[in-house]
């Protein structure tokens, strides 16, 4: 999976994949869920890149999801991950399907120029280039290899610095238009517990309950795992006296927040090694040892 | 919040009831409701249980904490899950199968010989319906009314009628044996 991905990278083709995470490492847990190949997700690939993530937490955001997944891959031209976990995988849950009218698609982004002057990597303003249809008459070509604008090899540094620079910025430097994120109660919050997946749906009940007695506790749920929303959790950083990171892993989305939190608020990594979700104790306990 | 567990070995349709439960309450009763399923990795015969949650308000956790109503289709399933149940819980059972020892913490038990009924209606391929029929009756979890109407939709098209025979064969003998029948039905039943 992780050549392909690359492959998929290099040469900007719109791709959704779709992980279903399980305990590992190797065949691990089969049937029960992890959230550990976060990380694999973002660097999984050899070489420098930048890419998308999305993690539903029920069946009718798998749904939802999905389609944000393809609007992502499509307007970016960048593969797209949806990474579920086992449990969001095999949970059965009401979903309501809207008219097709009613769902946004982002279309294609379509060169319709003369056909000599069409260039296949030639970027565009917002750093995409235009796709072209088979069949319409123009020239396209493709390669992993590292290529200048005609979409021909052409290996050596300058080359790769131009192309490799590209493909991270068209993601990098529009992370904060791309990321959705779900906060609740942030605003004037002491601990702040980040999640994202089956965990931001397991962490709500130790939010409510830390509140009910009086913890002044905000939530922030990551829609998008990737690109890592850097800027707000900068800030919320600075806010803020602890951020609570709870992931079904031993630690990885959770070096993210400690990096970018920089010592401005102390950082709480809740773990699990998968194969269930969290005790929402361990979860509250976090909690109350963040709040000052 | 209600926490089901529905247990039995693969191949019963356990989970088909589950589902057929969580599907009523969702989609006919308008509750909310999360279906999870736990099994190992053989197909047939190996333990498997269905985990059902039924609320008013959207389910965050997705799992049974303790559950108050267990369904046990085989001994194995029994003597894994029939212990842990609230005070006060709902313990269902195929009678035929499920040999109940000390139940510790006092649920109210209640037994169904839903494989021998479905044999007599024909197959006992329907036992998960005749169990869920009497799970109606007894728990009063979501209405018959509903899930009368989730059944055909549930099953394959051309065993739907043999599916609507299995629900009501288990939902009679729910009734009777809550004495929500009236005692000349109970009786009836019991000499069937």
């Amino acid at each position: 999976m992780m050549e392909n991905l690359g492959l998929g990278i290099m040469m900007e083709v719109p791709t959704v994949i779709i992980n279903v995470q399980r305990g590992g490492p190797s065949t691990g847990l089969p049937t029960l869920p992890a959230q550990a190949d976060i990380m694999q997700a973002r660097w999984g690939s050899h070489g420098d890149y930048e890419l998308i993530a999305v993690a539903p937490s029920s069946p009718q955001e798998s749904f939802d999801y999905m389609i944000m997944a393809f609007n992502l891959s499509e307007k970016y031209r960048v593969p797209t991950l949806v990474m579920m976990d086992e449990c969001v995988g095999h949970m059965t849950e009401k979903i309501v399907i809207p008219e097709p009218e009613e769902i946004e698609i982002t279309p294609r982004k379509l060169y319709d120029g003369p056909k000599d002057e069409y260039l296949p990597y030639r970027p565009d303003e917002d750093m995409v280039p235009w796709m072209v249809r088979a069949g319409d008459g123009y020239r396209f070509h493709t390669t992993g290899l590292t290529h200048d604008e005609r979409g021909y090899p052409a290996m050596n540094a300058e080359c790769q610095h131009e192309l490799v620079t590209r493909l991270m910025d068209k993601i990098r430097t529009k992370a904060d238009e791309i990321a959705v994120l779900e906060e609740d109660e942030v605003d004037g919050a002491d601990v702040v517990v980040i999640s994202y997946g089956i965990s931001s749906r397991v962490a709500i009940p130790a939010v409510e309950r830390a509140r009910a007695e009086g913890v002044k506790v905000g939530s922030l749920r990551m829609v998008t795992v990737w690109p890592f929303p850097e800027n707000r959790m900068r800030e919320l950083a600075k806010e803020v006296g602890a951020l609570v990171v709870v992931e079904l892993n031993m630690g990885q989305m959770y070096y993210e927040v400690e990096r970018v939190a920089a010592g401005n608020a102390k950082t709480i990594l809740v773990p699990h090694a998968g194969g269930w979700v969290h005790d929402s104790e361990d979860i509250y306990q976090a909690i109350k040892g963040g709040a000052r | 919040m209600n926490e089901l567990r529905i247990s039995g070995f693969g191949g019963q349709g356990v989970i088909r009831c589950g589902y057929i439960i969580g599907k009523t309450a969702a989609l006919y009763d308008h509750k909310h409701a999360t279906l999870t399923q736990s099994f190992g990795p053989e197909a047939r015969g190996s333990a498997c249980s269905a985990q059902v949650l039924i609320d008013d308000k959207p389910i965050r956790y997705p799992y049974v904490s303790v559950p108050d109503t267990v369904v046990a289709m085989s001994q194995e399933a029994y003597d894994k899950f029939g212990g842990d149940i609230t005070d006060g819980g709902t313990l269902l059972n195929d009678e035929d199968l499920v040999k109940p020892g000390d139940v510790t913490g006092g649920p109210k038990l209640y037994a169904v010989p839903a494989t021998r009924l479905a044999e007599q209606i024909g197959n006992r391929i329907v036992a998960n319906i005749v169990m869920l029929g009497f799970f109606t009756a007894v728990t009063g979890l979501i209405s018959s009314e509903a899930a009368r109407e989730a059944l055909p939709s549930s099953v394959p098209e051309r065993f739907v009628d043999l599916n609507i025979k299995a629900f009501e064969r288990g939902y009679e003998y729910g009734l009777a044996a809550t004495g929500k029948a009236p005692e000349g039905e109970k009786a009836a039943v019991d000499a069937e």
